[in-house]
């Protein structure tokens, strides 16, 4: 088992030598430290953990974000972090505020285990990652227009009636496999045909904003 | 001109007048102009989701330069679930079924693992016969996952043989799991504080005949593979990852360690007392397809070693209890359940009501066969979990598929696909 003792992670003092204010709170759960991060600076902090000498936390473990029961508490988006070196890890977290816009800057420029990991929190969370290369959807398809399944609004069975799902299953163009950014590569976009064009250029398959 | 002939030109278009065949150019359309550079402009290929070399729903759309891939763009999502949001719909024992049915080639782990994210959560310590048990079934599960990879890659390369070895002993361990839980998938053999029953009888002895006779099957697949001229030609220098990119891919298990980094959690934060347990953690040194191999060939046999030290454990802890003593986790015994009122209510309270952690959260990272599974648990008092997150290691490893297939062969797709290792049943939950 893990270490089961309360221990306060080494890199909280120093973090907050460097951050300051940004540094909102710092919680000890299971022996696990979470260190809770303002919105603006996160990107800072994380790029800070990566590279200062004796943080060193090079492996990003996980992305997720977390949506209490209670609607008035903020969503919370979770880095896991860990340095392979010095075999530590540290929580940290930002709180983004539901009436607040869910956006925080994307991490992919400081990992590229990110890409995929952030594509999935937008699809599940709809949190958007500023700065993400290519954030659309990974798990749901692309026109799935049901909103956001991990979040606490969203009912177990989903939004739409079995029926209404059925419906749209049914009416859903099958010829449209690939999307646009696909498509324009092979440059067999002008040769389709042109009903299906139409449809795609309307964006009913493809890109989300 | 002969009717003959007439008809000939008639029925059959290549053939001119005099019954000579014409020659016809190949793929162009009205024969006017210069044919058309073969490669020169890009092609879309569509591969899966259902094609038996992409393990599973994945779907690959490689844009393709003649044979080398300059983009390979992967579609998921065709098997998702919707699993962590069922986990917050559930109590926690209850979700332990539903860890099964996400790497389903290796459910006895990924049980083990929730099992410890909830313990980690309550703050139990389980004793030490469940953990000798946990360990077999972890290792049990490495040894099957690594089988099933073994032998379906050998035939995505074309060799036929080695599938057969493998699924043969893949067998003989999924009848010791029947043997243990009853069924041969859908394990569900842990419970939070414990585990769903003890092993039977035969069961040690079923193990111990099974470490002796495999590392045969191990030594035969080396014979036929490690050396042989087609399988080098195939997987060296294929799909190469460096240390770094490894490690800022955020990989996982055999993919990191064969690109050099000696990372295994097993070692580095051990759990379960792997420390006390004599093993080696077999590192690659290029990161290739052929590296993939030789690490996770390796691995079957170290997991031998381990699981024949757990036998000596095992029969050293015989009749020791399974369960911690926890009244919070564990249910009465059924006798006196039948028969004592205290015992009774705890009984129906803990079933109906089911365990309930304290407000906390906790992530437990463990190692499995297809890298570091991680479950992370927020709960917020009550008996169901605010968030249950699976950190999925195919998932996070299969991101790194068009970094690997960037400038490799079509042919080489589906040997870096099948190195990844991957369960679609964990990379869309």
């Amino acid at each position: 088992m893990t270490a089961r003792a309360p221990v306060l992670s080494p890199s909280v003092t120093p973090l907050r030598a460097e951050f300051g204010a940004a540094i909102t709170r710092h919680v000890v759960s299971c022996g696990d430290t979470i260190v809770h991060v303002d919105r603006e600076r996160a990107h800072d902090v994380l790029a800070w953990l990566k590279d200062a000498p004796g943080q060193e936390f090079n492996y990003l473990t996980d992305i997720t974000a977390v949506e209490y029961r209670d609607p008035e508490r903020p969503l919370q988006v979770v880095w896991q972090l860990r340095s392979l070196g010095r075999k530590a890890d540290l929580r940290v977290k930002v709180e983004l505020d539901q009436a607040g816009p869910l956006e925080v800057r994307s991490v992919w420029d400081l990992w590229r285990g990110a890409d995929w990991l952030e594509r999935e929190v937008y699809d599940m969370f709809g949190i958007v990652f500023a700065g993400h290369p290519d954030l659309r959807r990974i798990l749901m398809w692309e026109t799935y227009a049901e909103g956001y399944p991990l979040r606490k609004n969203f009912p177990l069975r989903g939004h739409f009636s079995r029926s209404e799902q059925t419906r749209q299953a049914l009416a859903a163009n099958p010829e449209a496999h690939y999307s646009l950014e696909e498509l324009s590569i092979a440059e067999a976009y002008q040769e389709l045909p042109a009903d299906m064009r139409a449809r795609l250029a309307r964006g009913e398959r493809g890109f989300l904003k | 001109m002969s009717l003959r002939t007439v008809e000939m030109a008639l029925a059959t278009p290549g053939v001119d007048a005099e019954g000579r065949p014409l020659r016809v150019p190949l793929g162009a359309g009205d024969g006017d102009g210069p044919l058309p550079e073969p490669g020169a402009e890009p092609m879309l290929v569509n591969i899966g989701p259902q094609h038996p070399a992409t393990h599973g729903v994945l779907r690959l759309v490689l844009e393709l330069e003649g044979e080398t891939v300059k983009r390979c763009i992967p579609h998921i999502g065709y098997l998702h679930s919707g699993f962590e949001k069922l986990g917050e719909y559930r109590q926690y024992n209850q979700i332990i079924p539903l860890t099964d049915r996400t790497d389903y080639l290796s459910p006895m782990a990924n049980n083990v693992c929730l099992a410890m994210a909830a313990e980690k959560l309550m703050g139990i310590e389980v004793t030490e016969r469940c953990r000798v048990l946990r360990v077999i079934a972890c290792e049990m599960s490495r040894i099957i996952s690594h089988l099933v990879w073994l032998g379906t890659t050998g035939i995505d390369l074309g060799a036929y043989t080695p599938f057969l070895w493998s699924f043969q002993e893949r067998e003989r361990v999924y009848n010791l799991q029947e043997m243990w839980t009853g069924a041969r998938l859908t394990t569900s053999v842990t419970r939070v504080g414990g585990l769903m029953a003890d092993v039977p009888d035969g069961f040690a002895a079923g193990l111990r005949e099974f470490t002796r006779t495999f590392p045969k099957t191990l030594s035969e697949v080396d014979t036929m593979f490690t050396r042989n001229a087609i399988w080098i030609g195939r997987t060296q220098g294929v799909g190469a990852l460096t240390a770094e990119e490894a490690i800022n891919y955020s990989l996982s298990g055999p993919m990191l360690r064969a690109s050099g980094v000696d990372y295994d959690v097993r070692k580095d934060r051990p759990y379960l007392d792997y420390e006390t347990y004599d093993f080696d953690v077999p590192v690659g040194e290029h990161g290739d397809v052929y590296d993939r191999y030789r690490v996770r060939l390796e691995e079957m046999g170290q997991s031998n070693r381990i699981l024949e030290q757990a036998l000596d454990r095992l029969a050293r802890l015989e009749g020791a209890p399974i369960n911690v003593d926890d009244p919070r986790v564990i249910l009465p015994p059924k006798a006196l359940a039948m028969s004592d009122m205290e015992s009774m209510i705890h009984h129906f309270k803990q079933v109906m009501e089911g365990i309930k952690p304290p407000a906390g959260e906790a992530y437990v990272g463990i190692e499995n066969p297809k890298g570091e599974l991680g479950y992370y648990f927020v709960s917020d008092g009550t008996a169901k979990p605010v968030r249950w997150r699976i950190r999925p290691p195919s998932f996070i490893n299969l991101a790194s598929l068009p970094r690997m297939c960037e400038g490799a062969l079509l042919s080489d797709v589906i040997a870096i696909n099948a190195s990844v290792d991957i369960v679609m049943g964990e990379v869309d939950r």
